[in-house]
């Protein structure tokens, strides 16, 4: 698996997420400035990692959504290619309509940095085939906009689709609609989720819950 | 324009003596812009004149110190090749008139005085004194302050990791916001602010100039009236995308061998950096507004001169590699703009519009600048406190003291500062007694914190400086880290007052002795006076923020006892009541003498529990602070979310009293520490143990259930803000 990491202004995560697919597919990914128009050749996934792209200044993702890059991020989830975005890269995805719904500001309008558990879905995915049907895990989250809504028929298709891919298992602290911390497109082949897997590799940080994310990608 | 006259120097903050002076240098009278630079550089913000003959007293000096104070951070080796650099800063008095903006940029400042040093920051952290939590007013600073700290952390992408929250009247119309950051970087590349090479350009990188904060380092110097609001102009307004992209362009710059000098613009702005960096090169400067990136139109020399628009920085570049350095700077979607350069004459000649609107000589600007010896009366030493006479049974203190403002759960406030982001947080707040930060690609990690206790430095502001330090030291300590070395922030109220110079004095004298006795010295600092509204002086706090290392993160250990282990406290107990928070929350009494520190008994103890962490037989140590030993013993079952037995004497005094050099470690294997204990000359005694059963049982009889002490641990802030 080849993996490439946009790069938008504002981005703070990125060294997380570096840290974590090196760590699973035993090199980093590539680095891909947002201004840039090609993704590197052989790029199997793209990663949009968390952060504040623009200073989220107007709507989160709104701005980096239109960045030179994500017209060749399109053709490549187009061509069936793999997307990961998280938190902030989860905003970004949606408001370029690779992911159905929107992030509104937290249900408590404050920022919330803490750690959650979420549950696996569906684990029959590339993203998700390391975790145990129904399993539950550990996430650190931090954000402001993680109120994740989508219009009614939406999140019917997506419960019908399967597309899914995790829920809060305890609080659901940023009032997501049907406790959604993350989605799948249709294809199953593009994820966006607010909480930080790449935060949770390593015992001496805390555990390794989020790993099984980056080795199920590494084994595609 | 304004005619230059003493009386506009008067309303400039300058007083006679020092207009005196002004026109002795220059020989004439000085333009408006003339005039608003030696104002600001002879504030007490920037020239430090009240304060400096006392600084002089404190330890600078260790093996390990690369810089101490003089450079925008101080920087210390922490070996494998890398340094450490940190400060902590004040921005008190913004704090108070734009909370969310106060704090915000409180946060901005600091981080760009680490990274202009060529540190990437990875930790903020913050020390926060509110006024009454019974007044309205002190939600609104407390919910401003908390938002501008996160909104500003949060976006810039580092985390905010540790801090610490007092409440206290005195602070009702001043509140304080002490921001430090620490960064690392390469020991062999650090970058400073001394000028050099004539004809070097001056290069401005970042955001436009604009008119906000234009005399915000005079407003910082002086008192707070009634109509304080009105000062919100002076505040500046801060941009943490700009200063992500500011961070992210000098570190790339800084790769590159571009820099020859580099300051950011803090108080004073264009003012301070220009004729610090140029002073201490021994150099002049010229400099051309005129070339100055500006957001709005029609500005002034002098409106240029004092903004405090914020994430700016102001290099001096090799010419051969100035426009790579552009195409750095501007690949980062900055502002980048040449406006003067250095020359040989010892002047900052300042033009605008084809004038000379400011000609000024560096040297006697610096070493004219005032300096005072204010007279201090050394407050008297109170008396100890009287035996109590009857106490409140131990259960019903405990419920109350670990759910008081000042010791119950943070968990409200560090809920809104992301504390993981950067990927190598080993320690977040509330696991341990400090944030454990992991260096990138390696194992070593750094411990840090902030403390300080103000009712101690009011009673007695020796031994309060001198407990700030200690309690610094100790909570590294009980992490397993070494101690290194110390960032002050010294926050006291008007020196012209003797009794105010009086508490600056004893509190440095106290602080030097720790620093002496623990070989913890001071690398940076700041100093923030005038905290006083309408005549009434804060609580005098000089707020300690402290680094140690770790060679291996793995060897850090947190506060959470875990069931089955027995509970050892290290250090004598006395009973020490005076200045507790137990005489506080349960009598209503601020009385008697804090308790005292024993520097030598400090050491011993602190090195003996290090030394049993790193060697592997502890399980979870916490120091022994505010509320004594039985609430850092409920701390640790809150943390480990399970139950204790005591046992022991059941006298407040025992349990409630504050005596230092004390910790509390769990241990699989108390009679080797016990013994261990006795062969090191450290006070050592079996407490009781850890229980599955989610039970606190008290030596006196009395059980509090877990979840009824953790209802009373975190619920004042989400009640105060429901």
């Amino acid at each position: 698996m080849q993996a490439a990491l946009l790069l938008f202004p504002g981005i703070n995560r990125e060294r997380d997420m570096i840290q974590a697919v090196r760590q699973s597919f035993g090199r980093a990914p590539a680095i891909v400035w947002h201004k840039e128009t090609e993704l590197p050749a052989g790029t199997d996934l793209v990663i949009l990692p968390g952060g504040f792209s623009f200073g989220d200044y107007l709507r989160c993702g709104a701005m980096a959504a239109h960045s030179p890059v994500m017209r060749a991020v399109r053709e490549h989830a187009g061509r069936g290619g793999y997307v990961l975005g998280v938190c902030n890269g989860f905003q970004i995805l949606t408001e370029a309509g690779l992911l159905p719904g929107a992030l509104l500001r937290n249900a408590g309008l404050r920022f919330l940095s803490m750690e959650t558990r979420l549950s696996v879905e569906r684990a029959d995915t590339v993203f998700t085939r390391n975790w145990a049907p129904g399993a539950v895990f550990r996430a650190p989250m931090a954000h402001g906009d993680g109120n994740y809504t989508a219009r009614t028929e939406t999140l019917d298709r997506l419960e019908g689709e399967g597309l899914v891919a995790f829920r809060y298992a305890d609080e659901n602290r940023n009032g997501s609609a049907r406790r959604i911390a993350g989605v799948f497109s249709p294809n199953l082949r593009v994820l966006g989720l607010m909480p930080h897997p790449e935060d949770l590799v390593d015992p001496l940080l805390g555990g390794t819950d989020g790993k099984p994310l980056f080795d199920s990608l590494a084994a595609a | 324009m304004s005619e230059v006259s003493e009386t506009l120097a008067r309303s400039f903050g300058l007083d006679a003596e020092e207009w005196g002076k002004v026109l002795e240098i220059m020989g004439r009278a000085p333009s408006l812009t003339e005039l608003g630079i030696f104002s600001v550089m002879w504030s007490e913000h920037c020239s430090y004149k009240s304060s400096r003959v006392w600084l002089r007293e404190l330890p600078t000096e260790a093996p390990w110190v690369i810089h101490g104070p003089g450079e925008n951070a101080g920087v210390i080796d922490i070996g494998g090749g890398l340094a450490a650099v940190f400060k902590m800063e004040s921005h008190n008095h913004p704090s108070f008139i734009e909370p969310y903006q106060g704090a915000a940029t409180g946060v901005g400042g600091i981080l760009r005085d680490v990274f202009t040093m060529g540190a990437r920051p990875i930790a903020n952290l913050n020390a926060l004194r509110f006024g009454d939590p019974a007044l309205p007013v002190t939600r609104r600073v407390v919910d401003g302050v908390v938002r501008g700290i996160g909104g500003y952390g949060n976006c810039v992408g580092v985390p905010t990791v540790g801090g610490e929250v007092n409440f206290h009247p005195a602070f009702n119309g001043n509140p304080l916001v002490n921001a430090m950051t620490v960064g690392v970087a390469r020991a062999d590349r650090i970058f400073l602010s001394a000028a050099a090479g004539v004809g070097n350009p001056v290069v401005y990188v970042g955001s436009k100039t604009g008119r906000d904060g234009i005399h915000g380092a005079t407003m910082a110097s002086a008192e707070f009236g009634a109509a304080s609001e009105e000062k919100r102009p002076t505040v500046q307004v801060g941009d943490p995308f700009t200063e992500k992209l500011l961070i992210e362009a000098c570190l790339e710059l800084m790769e590159t061998d571009a820099i020859v000098a580099i300051q950011d613009m803090g108080a004073a702005g264009l003012t301070s950096s220009s004729v610090e960096m140029a002073g201490k090169g021994g150099v002049g400067i010229e400099l051309d507004l005129d070339a100055v990136p500006q957001r709005e139109t029609g500005m002034s020399a002098y409106e240029m001169m004092l903004s405090e628009s914020q994430e700016r920085m102001l290099m001096v570049l090799k010419p051969e590699r100035a426009e790579m350095a552009r195409a750095i700077i501007e690949k980062w979607e900055l502002d980048y703009a040449v406006i003067g350069r250095i020359t040989d004459t010892g002047r900052i000649v300042v033009r605008h519009r084809g004038e000379v609107e400011a000609d000024i000589p560096l040297s006697p600007l610096a070493d004219q600048a005032p300096l005072y010896r204010r007279p201090a009366a050394l407050p008297p030493k109170p008396a100890r406190l009287a035996p109590l006479e009857r106490h409140a049974p131990l259960d019903r203190a405990l419920l109350t003291l670990i759910g008081c403002p000042d010791l119950c759960s943070r968990r409200w406030i560090f809920d809104q500062y992301d504390a993981t982001v950067g990927g190598q947080t080993v320690k977040r707040p509330a696991e341990a007694d400090a944030a454990i930060i992991r260096l990138e690609g390696g194992r070593r990690a750094l411990a840090m914190t902030v403390d300080c206790t103000p009712r101690y430095c009011a009673a007695d502001p020796e031994e309060g400086g001198r407990q700030a330090v200690a309690e610094a030291w100790r909570n590294l300590t009980a992490t397993g880290a070494r101690p290194l070395a110390v960032t002050d922030n010294m926050n006291f109220g008007n020196p012209e007052k003797p009794e105010i110079m009086g508490q600056f004095a004893a509190a440095i004298r106290g602080m030097a002795s720790a620093c002496a006795a623990l070989e913890f010295p001071v690398v940076s600092g700041n100093v923030s006076l005038y905290n006083e509204t309408e005549g009434r002086p804060i609580l005098p706090t000089p707020a300690i923020g402290a680094v140690g290392v770790l060679e291996d993160a793995a060897q850090a250990v947190g506060y959470a006892a875990r069931p089955g282990l027995a509970l050892v406290v290290i250090g004598a107990t006395r009973g020490e009541l005076g200045c507790s928070l137990f005489l506080r929350e349960i009598y209503g009494r601020e009385e008697g003498a804090p308790p005292p520190v024993d520097l030598a008994a400090e050491r011993r103890n602190g090195d003996f529990v290090r030394a049993r962490i790193l060697a592997g037989g502890v399980a979870a140590c916490h120091d022994v602070s505010d509320g004594g030993l039985l609430v850092a013993v409920a701390e640790m079952a809150l943390a480990g979310d399970c139950g204790v037995t005591l046992e022991g004497a059941g006298t407040a005094e025992y349990w409630f009293g504050e005596d230092q050099a004390r910790y509390v470690l769990a241990v699989a294997e108390p009679a080797a520490l016990l013994a261990a204990a006795v062969a090191a000359g450290v006070p050592a005694q079996h407490i009781g143990r850890a229980v599955a059963a989610k039970e606190l049982t008290l030596p006196d009889g009395l059980a509090i259930s877990l979840p009824q002490l953790r209802e009373a641990h975190e619920g004042f802030f989400p009640r105060w803000f429901a």
